[in-house]
């Protein structure tokens, strides 16, 4: 069966696609001005509170529109739907709207587009999929027809963040009307792009909204239509690709990558993205791993490690070495104070004979992704005595086996939903929640208060502290940040951002 | 007979029964739906709330007679992904499912016919060899190495058929010439046997001597007598290529039932799931069934065994 891995046959593939000379196919889409892009995932609803896949997402910021812009290359906040915005208590944000504005459906913009829109996601009456991304408001008012105010349940800090990005305004009459349901058969936005054709589980087709308002942070777009196909086998995806069915696709593993790369018509392109990936130990009273308990056997395993090189050689350009369990370029992620474990294979045979582990111990690694990185992670710790087998599974059962104390040592990875704010990432882990299994109070009380205090200084400090106890204690170790590897057509002209977010708004063909 | 049919329908139920009990189960015991529903960055109450507005909190057993029950009344439930009735998605998904099995056990019965008979004709001849060998190269190559080797000769190198997509017939050959070789060994093997013991046969010696030409021997002495247990196997494969095309339509990205089962998979969309399941299982017990019921009629022998 191992002669006959897919891997192996898209070597071949691209062997057999390079001797041929490909490309012609590609040409004829560029005459026509079309990206044909291909996703794996379905997702369940186009409307972009009533899912939470990442096709979902990028779908969203090209049919919708979000109050604030977060400028991708300098993570500037820009308005887009609303001009201004000021706090005018801790719990009260005032935000001045944008005027001339048009829906898709000729319907204008106005106040109470996101007064609807708002009110109806964050009842959780209504079910949105992802509550945490709209449970902090309390409730939204109008002041005026270009003027509301969102009330925030606590002190929330990270509002902005959360409205520049997954939170997007419907046209109030037209989601009255349709609902969700309707929303996903029809869908009507402000963004640069319209839908013109969804069919359901299969392809998503937009085009160009000729309306769309001039002064915004986002340029007119200039790709006239964007096909969107569902093909759920990867190897197809580069099949097509090689074939001139498609012109742009993402998350190619590193190896094909690698092979693409010598296609003439094709463009490989790297990009580091928000996902972290660590190590996480149970490290309370019951751990079902009681060695985890000893802070000198967490040592060993964070300097038994080698960060560097796993992040050179297996996860690719664009991957860098993280030391605090959020990402690097988010509010609050401030890692100066953290102890940085280097690898030291001899330090962490040495910790662990001190521990009273001479000979080593056995233990389990649950991981439910990147198999290659947990398994060279085995080999780091077999080296300095550590025997781990691997507990490989799907994502909901390693989560499940987490929070029933079930797993000593997981090897997650967390995106932050895109999501530039610590408060989307480290509190997940230590904040007293399901999936934290370190549960150190002053971790949680220095969490809580990042993430409610406003002064976004003493958020840095109490951020800062968190993260400072978390490495000295080593809860986690930090790993590194996971790459996204595209392939495009040569001619078009494209940029790879952390998010994760194709920007088809800012592509055009060279 | 009557008695026979009857047995055979009761334990076809049971098996059907057996199938959507174990799938069940199985399906929970790979990891909390709740979670896998509510989603990566869900938090307890997201959870929660899911397990309670899906009834996931239920006993497992009363959970499973829930569905059994609404199951049996035509209400496969909604689909936990899609949130519409499962019913619908699987009645836009089986029109292209039942084209793709068809096609398949078209293209194995239009090649495994003539090379059973050639193999039979020209027994231990290099022909034969030539056959054996086309037989044993279908069963041995997993389908997907053998669709994506299609697709790198007819897509990428020749540039004649689209790779993936359901938008036309072109997109059928690929899907059909994968799927169909795979079943074509089982086929050939039955007619190439059938075949040397109807040619020594007396009545075709019988034919022989009488001066026919040796093509109307083969063909319509021989082959005709040959093909009865075909019919039966046809059927049965049928069932199989239903079940099969989970892994082409997901290659080839054919919208067809393999490809949702595929998806509800991937999402845990258990009412998916069950349903796909229960319907390829009734399928292929059904065809299963009709299969036995017409050997038996063929042959009285069986119903007394």
């Amino acid at each position: 069966m191992q002669f006959f891995s897919t891997r192996r046959v898209l070597a071949a593939v691209v062997g057999l696609a390079l001797a041929l000379g490909l490309g012609s196919a590609a040409e004829a889409q560029k005459r026509q001005n079309t990206i044909r892009f291909a996703y794996d995932q379905v997702p369940e609803n186009i409307d972009p509170y009533f899912n939470n896949v990442r096709i979902g997402v990028i779908i969203a910021h090209q049919v919708w529109d979000t109050l604030i812009y977060r400028d991708p290359k300098t993570n500037e906040y820009k308005g887009q739907l609303a001009t201004a915005w000021r706090w005018i208590d801790e719990k009260t944000l005032e935000l001045d709207l944008r005027r001339g504005v048009k829906f898709h459906n000729g319907a204008e913009f106005t106040a109470d587009d996101v007064v609807f829109t708002l009110n109806f996601v964050a009842n959780p009456a209504n079910r949105s999929t992802t509550q945490s991304n709209v449970n902090w408001i309390d409730r939204v008012e109008k002041i005026d027809a270009h003027k509301v105010r969102i009330i925030t349940k606590r002190p929330f800090p990270a509002a902005i963040e959360y409205l520049a990005g997954p939170i997007v305004i419907h046209p109030a009459a037209y989601y009255q009307q349709v609902g969700p349901k309707g929303m996903n058969e029809k869908p009507v936005g402000s963004g640069p792009y319209r839908v013109v054709d969804h069919q359901i589980g299969r392809s998503v087709t937009l085009q160009r909204n000729p309306d769309y308002f001039r002064d915004g942070p986002k340029p007119q777009p200039q790709i006239e239509r964007i096909v969107i196909r569902f093909i759920p086998d990867r190897q197809t995806q580069v099949a097509e690709m090689l074939s001139g069915g498609l012109d742009f696709i993402m998350n190619i593993a590193p190896d094909q990558a690698q092979q693409m790369r010598a296609v003439p018509t094709l463009q490989i392109v790297s990009g580091g993205t928000m996902r972290i990936v660590f190590l996480n130990f149970a490290t309370t009273e019951n751990s079902p791993a009681p060695q985890l308990r000893d802070l000198r056997v967490r040592r060993a395993i964070a300097h038994a490690i080698d960060r560097q090189t796993m992040a050179r050689q297996l996860v690719g350009e664009g991957s860098q070495v993280i030391n605090a369990i959020c990402f690097p370029s988010q509010f609050g992620c401030d890692a100066s104070q953290a102890p940085v474990y280097e690898y030291d294979p001899g330090k962490a045979r040495a910790l662990l004979a001190e521990a009273g582990f001479p000979n080593g111990f056995d233990i389990d690694l649950h991981s439910y992704r990147e198999r290659n990185q947990a398994e060279a992670m085995i080999n780091y710790l077999r080296a300095v005595g550590i025997r781990a087998t691997l507990r490989f599974g799907q994502y909901a059962a390693m989560r499940e086996q987490i929070r029933a104390n079930r797993a000593g040592m997981a090897h997650q990875t967390w995106g932050s939903f895109s999501i530039n704010d610590t408060s989307a990432s480290t509190p997940v882990y230590y904040k007293g929640l399901d999936d934290d299994i370190s549960r150190d109070p002053k971790v949680i009380e220095l969490l809580e208060r990042g993430d409610t205090v406003t002064d976004p200084q003493q958020r840095i400090a109490a951020y800062r502290e968190a993260h400072r106890i978390i490495g000295e204690q080593v809860y986690s170790v930090p790993l590194y940040n996971l790459v996204t590897f595209y392939a495009a057509s040569r001619d078009l002209e494209f940029a790879a951002y952390p998010d994760e977010l194709p920007r088809f708004w800012e592509m055009r063909w060279k | 007979m009557f008695t026979y049919t009857l047995k055979r329908l009761a334990l076809a139920a049971l098996v059907a029964l057996t199938v959507s009990a174990l799938s069940f189960v199985l399906l929970r015991l790979s990891g909390d739906v709740a979670i896998a529903i509510a989603g990566e960055g869900a938090r307890a109450e997201d959870i929660a709330a899911v397990r309670q507005q899906y009834g996931l909190d239920r006993p497992l057993i009363i959970q499973y007679l829930d569905w059994l029950g609404r199951t049996l009344t035509g209400d496969f439930g909604q689909s936990l992904y899609f949130r519409t009735p499962v019913f619908g998605l699987i009645v836009d998904k089986i029109q292209t499912t039942l084209i793709l099995a068809l096609a398949a056990i078209l293209f194995a019965l239009s090649l495994s016919i003539p090379l059973g008979v050639m193999a039979a004709v020209w027994q231990n001849s290099w022909i034969d060899r030539l056959c054996l060998w086309i037989a044993v190269a279908g069963q041995a190559l997993p389908n997907f190495f053998f669709a994506l080797c299609l697709i790198m000769v007819f897509s990428i190198g020749l540039g004649w058929l689209p790779v993936s997509g359901t938008d036309g017939w072109e997109n059928f050959i690929m899907p059909t010439v994968a799927l169909g070789y795979y079943v074509t060994p089982p086929f050939m093997r039955l007619v190439r046997a059938g075949m040397i013991e109807v040619l020594n046969a007396d009545y075709i010696r019988t034919a022989r001597a009488k001066g026919l030409p040796s093509s109307t021997v083969i063909i319509r002495h021989g082959l005709r007598n040959a093909l009865v247990p075909v019919v039966a196997l046809t059927a049965v494969q049928l069932g199989f290529l239903l079940g099969g095309s989970i892994v082409i339509e997901t290659v080839f990205a054919l919208d067809g039932l393999g490809y949702l089962a595929y998806q509800a998979i991937a999402q845990k969309d258990f009412p998916v799931i069950q349903a796909v399941l229960m319907l390829l299982s009734v399928g292929y017990v059904v065809l299963t069934l009709a299969a036995d019921l017409v050997n038996a009629w063929i042959d009285p022998r069986i119903r007394v065994g």
